[in-house]
C-alpha cells in the first residue's frame, strides 16, 4: 500500500514540532530553516498551514532535472534527491509549481521531502493529527472535490482527531 | 513505426524515452554529433568547478540505459533532410529512413562579428570539448576575458573565479543579464560581482582580439581604445538555433523551426523540440525560441506524444523562466518579468542585503516575477503564473510585502485556514 502525507491545516496549532522533527531526522540538528516541511502563519485569520511536497506522480522537478538526480522511489512513491548526483543547478526549484524544492547554499544542492524513506517524522511528531501518514487514496480527494466545488459547499462535518502512535509515550514506572 | 530523432540533448533523449513508452514495437534512433554519451550543458559550470567529472554531466547515468530501452544511439551529423523520401542523410554517407522525424538539433553559440574570434585561445563555453580547452588555459593567476554577461556568461563566472583567474567581463548592453533581469536587479548582480573582484565593463564593445607578445598571448581591444591582456577569451554572446542543414528541405524556419501548437513543423510527420523549435510561449501565445532546459524537456515529452498518438491536445505553451547562480547570488525570473501594458507591480528592494523581488500583475493575476537572493519556495512563482491564479485580496498584501508569496499561494490555491472547505 502506498501512503502519503495528509496535511490538514485546520488541525494545525503552529507548534512547529514537525519542522523540528524533520530537521533533526534529516540533518541531525533542530533547525527549522533546514526542515523540508514548513508551517506558514496567517496572522489575520489566526491560522496555520503545514506544507511540503505532495510527491506528484509526473513530478516536475524530476522531469526538469538535467542530470537524473531526482528519482522515483518505488518503495514509498516519493521523489528523492540523490545528493551525489545533484550539481545544484536549481532548475527543479523553479520547475516545481508548488515551490517545495529548495536550494541550500551551504551544501550547493537542493533538498525536498522524501517521506523519511517511508516513516515520516513530521507525522510522528505532530501532536494534533494535522499531519498524518495515510493510505494514498485518503489524502485529499474530498478536499480537492470540495475545493473544486467551493461556493456550493454544504453543511460542515466535524473531523474527529486521529489517535496517533506517537502520542503513546512509554515511561519507566516510578 | 520508425522514429528518428536528430539531436541527443535533453529534448531528444526525453523524446526517445517517451517514444519507446508510447510505441513499444517501434524503432527509435537517436542521432547525436558529439563523441560523448548524451550530456547536459546545464551541468557544465559544475564540471568547470571540479564538483563533478564528465560522467556527472551525462543525462542518463546507467551506460546500458539506451540499450535497455532499445534506443539506437548513433554518432553522426545530419547534412540534409529529404521530407519527400522521408529520410535523413548523414555526413560521410549513410541514410536513416523515418516514418516520424523529430528535430531536436539544439543551438550553437554565435561568434561575435569581430576580427580575431578564430584565434587559438578564443572559445565558447558550450560543449565538453570547450570545457577541456578552458580548463587547459584557465589557471590560477591567468587573465580571462569573458565577452557577454548574459545567462551563460554569468553562470560560469563562479567556476572561473574558483579557478583563481583574473576575470574581466565585457557586456555590450548597459547591464548584466539584460534578457533576464531589469536595471535594478542587473545592477545588483554587477555590484555583487565587482565586490568579489570581477572587473565588469557594461556598455562596452569588443573591437577585435589580436595575438600579442609578452606575458599574455592575446589582447582584447575595446571600442574607445582600452586593451585587456588575456590568456583566454570566452565568448558568450548568445546562441542560434541549428537550422542550417534544413535549407532546401521545405521545412519552414525563422529564428528556429516553425512549429504549430502540436510541435509539428511545416511538412508532414516532422516535429521539432527544444532550442531549435520556435514554439508557443505560455504568456504571450507568440512563437519564440526559449532555449531553456525545462522547455526542452516539455517539448520532448509533448512531441513524442503527438508523434505516436496523433494531434489530440493543443499545447498551451511553455513558460519562459530562468534560474542563475552568479558567484553565489541566486537570481530567477519568470514569464513577463518586464511587466505588461496596463499592469501593476510590487517591488522589494534591499540593495544592502542583495535581496530583490519584483512581481508583475495583470488585474489580480501574477504574470511575471524576478527574484534575487530568494531560494526558498521560489517555484510558487511559476505555480501562480501558470495557474493564472486570481489573487483577490492577496494582490494588495503582496504589494505591501512581496515576501508573503507562499502565504498568497497557499491561500489562493489551497483550502487553508480554520475548517476551510473540507470539514
Amino acid at each position: 500500500m502506498l501512503r502519503a502525507l495528509k496535511l490538514e491545516p485546520e488541525k494545525c496549532t503552529g507548534c512547529m514540532q514537525c519542522e523540528m522533527a524533520c530537521s533533526y531526522e534529516n540533518e541531525g540538528v533542530f533547525n527549522p530553516a533546514l526542515s523540508r516541511i514548513k508551517v506558514f502563519e496567517f496572522h489575520e485569520q489566526g491560522s496555520f498551514a503545514p506544507y511540503t511536497c505532495t510527491q506528484c506522480e509526473e513530478a516536475w522537478c524530476m522531469h526538469a532535472c538535467p542530470v537524473e538526480a531526482i528519482v522515483f522511489n518505488p518503495a514509498t512513491g516519493s521523489k528523492d534527491v540523490l545528493d551525489d548526483l545533484c550539481v545544484g543547478c536549481k532548475v527543479c526549484t523553479i520547475a516545481c509549481p508548488f515551490g517545495t524544492v529548495n536550494y541550500r547554499a551551504d551544501t550547493g544542492k537542493v533538498m525536498k521531502c522524501d517521506l523519511c524513506g517511508g516513516d515520516p517524522w513530521c507525522a510522528k511528531a505532530c501532536p494534533t493529527g494535522a499531519i498524518t501518514y495515510v493510505d494514498i487514496a485518503d489524502t485529499g480527494l474530498a478536499r480537492m472535490r470540495a475545493w473544486a466545488q467551493r461556493g456550493e459547499a454544504t453543511s460542515a462535518r466535524f473531523n474527529a482527531p486521529v489517535a496517533k502512535d506517537a502520542q503513546n509515550f512509554d515511561r519507566a514506572k516510578a | 513505426m520508425r522514429h528518428v530523432i536528430i539531436g541527443a540533448g535533453p529534448a531528444g533523449v526525453v523524446a526517445a524515452e517517451q517514444l519507446r513508452k508510447f510505441d513499444p514495437q517501434g524503432t527509435v534512433t537517436l542521432i547525436g554529433d558529439e563523441p560523448e554519451p548524451p550530456y547536459s550543458r546545464m551541468a557544465i559550470p559544475y564540471l568547470l568547478m571540479d564538483r563533478i567529472g564528465e560522467p556527472g554531466t551525462y543525462l542518463r547515468k546507467d551506460p546500458g540505459h539506451y540499450d535497455e530501452l532499445r534506443i539506437d544511439v548513433i554518432r553522426g551529423r545530419v547534412t540534409t533532410v529529404d521530407a519527400k523520401a522521408r529520410s535523413v542523410a548523414l555526413a560521410g554517407g549513410g541514410k536513416q529512413s523515418y516514418d516520424k522525424l523529430l528535430i531536436a538539433s539544439g543551438a550553437t553559440p554565435i561568434a561575435p562579428p569581430i576580427p580575431g574570434v578564430d584565434l587559438e585561445g578564443v572559445c565558447a563555453c558550450w560543449t565538453l570539448a570547450d570545457v577541456r580547452k578552458i580548463i587547459e588555459r584557465a589557471h590560477k593567476g591567468s587573465s580571462v576575458v569573458l565577452i557577454g554577461a548574459g545567462f551563460i556568461g554569468c553562470i560560469i563566472l563562479e567556476a572561473l573565479a574558483a579557478r583563481g583567474v583574473k576575470l574581466t567581463v565585457v557586456e555590450l548592453e548597459d547591464r548584466m543579464v539584460p534578457r533576464m533581469l531589469n536595471a535594478t536587479a542587473g545592477g545588483m548582480v554587477r555590484r555583487w560581482c565587482e565586490s568579489r573582484g570581477v572587473s565588469v565593463r557594461v556598455s562596452s564593445q569588443v573591437r577585435a582580439i589580436e595575438g600579442a607578445k609578452g606575458a599574455a598571448p592575446l589582447r582584447v581591444l575595446l571600442e574607445g581604445g582600452d586593451a585587456i591582456p588575456a590568456d583566454l577569451v570566452i565568448q558568450a554572446t548568445g546562441v542560434r538555433s541549428n537550422t542550417g542543414f534544413l535549407d532546401g528541405s521545405g521545412i519552414a524556419t525563422e529564428r528556429g523551426i516553425l512549429v504549430n501548437e502540436f510541435l509539428a513543423a511545416s511538412v508532414p510527420d516532422v516535429y521539432a523540440a527544444g532550442d531549435v523549435a520556435q514554439g508557443r510561449d505560455f504568456s504571450t501565445g507568440a512563437y519564440v525560441v526559449q532555449a531553456i532546459q525545462p522547455t526542452a524537456v516539455e517539448h520532448g515529452r509533448i512531441a513524442a506524444m503527438h508523434m505516436t498518438r496523433g494531434h489530440r491536445h493543443a499545447q498551451r505553451g511553455t513558460l519562459n523562466m530562468n534560474v542563475l547562480d552568479t558567484l553565489g547570488l541566486v537570481s530567477s525570473s519568470f514569464a513577463q518579468w518586464m511587466g505588461v501594458k496596463g499592469g501593476d507591480s510590487a517591488e522589494l528592494n534591499d540593495p544592502d542585503r542583495f535581496r530583490y523581488i519584483n512581481l508583475q500583475f495583470q488585474d489580480d493575476v501574477l504574470v511575471g516575477a524576478t527574484a534575487l537572493g530568494l531560494t526558498d519556495h521560489v517555484g510558487v512563482l511559476r505555480g501562480l503564473i501558470q495557474g493564472k491564479t486570481a489573487l483577490g485580496p492577496w494582490k494588495k498584501k503582496l504589494q505591501a510585502d512581496p515576501t508573503r508569496l507562499v502565504e498568497a499561494y497557499l491561500s489562493t490555491t489551497m483550502p487553508v485556514g480554520h475548517n476551510a472547505y473540507v470539514i
